[in-house]
């Protein structure tokens, strides 16, 4: 009885945390068919379509996803790359000053946003004053990929960890040079975890608001877009965006496991 | 090049890494020495900055104006790290354990916030926790709650929102300590007739504590710095050390004191950080992220 009471409990808990969970994302897609009066959409009023049938009639809006979608584009290429590299050279090699290393990559993630945003904007304040370094879209940039570094280095390195290396010496032994073991046998195996990596980038990139926040100047992204209109009211075109920015994500998710499955 | 690197094969891993580290150093550890050079910074943004150590004092001043705000971030971090540990545990542990084939889906939808925009997801609490939104609308109507009833604009609302959004590096550590112990071990109590409760305590309970201390700082760190929740679901009475810190640098460009109060959050944090990887290492931390 107690234990049929125990199990029955946990399976109605965890029902409720999964709601509790997605019904943020629930009430974000609702709202971008709601007909509010006046420009607050916290209340239900009624069904319309028509805010999907005009999502860039808001000015800048478009503009700032543009803007978004390039910074996380371009940011993730570089911190793919940039932190691939370092990955590697965690995982293969051992070397004096692994654990230090590992360490320091860490703490970017055990840093509060607000603190690398408020440290790179107290640099570019630094190095030019006066004239003070502009802030626009190349700091944004700087930001992001400084952040998704360590992001990127803790999951491809987490993916790695399986990594049979006796492949790659299978690959010797039968003549292949080192640059052809890399391409033809290192560089698959790896690739899913580059992939989950560039993901994670990606969404991370185009969502983050705090450290964008401080070294935006009057560069506008997604985000900033967001936080502006949140005192005025957010138009539910931004709804229907972030709506869109949800289901593309979790598509590509569920791609690339499908992806993953069948090769496996 | 090749060559040279064939010669030297303990070169190759310090290469690889160069770029990554170089990139961490110019913008992460230095901005972090500049906020530290900032903070004994005096000047204002139109006349320019100068430097020197009698500004220290810029610290104590901080400090006594903003002590409320700090104890506040303090204060609502512990909470929210808290109530998300007692949430997050029975979770991770229907998902080790009783999730059978549905298990990558639930982990699944643990992340899947992380896939919707922050910002919305603050502004979804609004609505829902809203004076006459879903929850509190119909409890007034029936009469269960007085009409000036609110959660909106107190530290309830604040506190719930920092739980909802870290909630997930609570759950996923938890979960990967959980996943980790050997059933065999609880098999083996019961045996020696442990019942459920008391075998959980023994075995499950020590083994998970690792995750259970991962993910209470990757919830408390994020916490401590939480400006947007106190923002947007708080009042003036709510004020965090972050909305501080952001108002400083970016409305009243007080350089200094912002970087003074950046400064003292991030050793205080960093310490905390040291001082958990000297005892329990880093990798449970990393389960949560990676």
């Amino acid at each position: 009885m107690l234990r049929w009471l125990g199990r029955n409990a946990l399976r109605a808990y965890t029902g409720l945390a999964l709601l509790y969970l997605l019904l943020p994302i629930f009430i974000v897609a609702l709202f971008s068919f709601n007909d509010p009066v006046g420009k607050t959409n916290y209340t239900w009023v009624g069904f319309t379509l028509s805010h999907w049938a005009n999502l860039f009639a808001i000015p800048g809006l478009l503009d700032s996803v543009v803007v978004s979608i390039r910074i996380a584009f371009i940011s993730t290429l570089a911190a793919t790359t940039l932190g691939t590299l370092a990955a590697l050279a965690l995982v293969r090699y051992q070397f004096r000053g692994r654990p230090a290393t590992s360490l320091f990559i860490f703490l970017p993630l055990a840093t509060p946003e607000i603190i690398l945003g408020a440290s790179l904007l107290t640099l570019f304040v630094a190095i030019g004053q006066p004239p003070f370094f502009p802030l626009n879209e190349f700091t944004i940039l700087i930001a992001h990929i400084t952040f998704n570094i360590s992001y990127v280095i803790v999951t491809v390195r987490a993916r790695l960890s399986g990594f049979d290396r006796r492949l790659e010496e299978a690959s010797a032994d039968l003549g292949a040079d080192g640059w052809q073991t890399f391409w033809r046998v290192t560089f698959p195996l790896i690739l899913p975890g580059i992939a989950a990596a560039s993901l994670l980038a990606f969404s991370l990139s185009i969502d983050d608001f705090v450290i964008t926040n401080f070294t935006a100047g009057r560069t506008t992204t997604f985000p900033m877009f967001v936080w502006g209109s949140a005192r005025v009211g957010v138009p539910p075109q931004v709804n229907a965006i972030g709506t869109i920015f949800f289901v593309v994500a979790v598509s590509a998710v569920a791609i690339g496991s499908f992806l993953q499955r069948r090769r496996a | 090049m090749i060559a040279f690197l064939r010669r030297r094969p303990g070169l190759l891993p310090l290469l690889l890494l160069a770029p990554a580290i170089a990139w961490l150093v110019a913008f992460y550890v230095y901005p972090a020495l500049q906020m530290l050079q900032a903070s004994l910074w005096s000047g204002t943004l139109e006349t320019g900055f100068v430097f020197s150590w009698a500004n220290a004092a810029t610290y104590s001043t901080a400090l006594d104006r903003y002590s409320d705000q700090f104890l506040r971030s303090i204060l609502y971090a512990a909470v929210s790290t808290v109530v998300c540990l007692l949430l997050a545990f029975p979770l991770a542990y229907t998902i080790a354990y009783r999730a059978g084939r549905f298990r990558t889906l639930l982990l699944f939808i643990v992340i899947a916030p992380f896939f919707t925009s922050f910002l919305l997801r603050v502004l979804a609490w609004k609505t829902v926790l809203g004076d006459d939104g879903f929850l509190l609308g119909p409890l007034k109507s029936i009469g269960a709650l007085p009409e000036d009833f609110r959660i909106l604009a107190t530290p309830i609302a604040v506190i719930f929102g920092i739980s909802y959004n870290f909630f997930p590096f609570m759950v996923l550590p938890i979960y990967v300590s959980l996943e980790k112990i050997d059933r065999r071990l609880v098999e083996a109590a019961k045996d020696l007739y442990a019942g459920p409760v008391r075998a959980f305590q023994r075995i499950t309970l020590p083994l998970a504590l690792p995750g259970v201390f991962a993910g209470s700082l990757l919830v408390f760190i994020p916490a401590m710095g939480d400006f947007v929740n106190a923002e947007l679901l708080g009042s003036v009475q709510t004020r965090l050390i972050g909305n501080v810190i952001q108002s400083r640098f970016l409305v009243n460009n007080d350089y200094p004191t912002a970087a003074a109060l950046s400064f003292m959050l991030m050793a205080g944090i960093l310490a905390a950080v040291f001082m958990y990887a000297r005892v329990l290492g880093t990798d449970e931390l990393e389960s949560g992220i990676g």
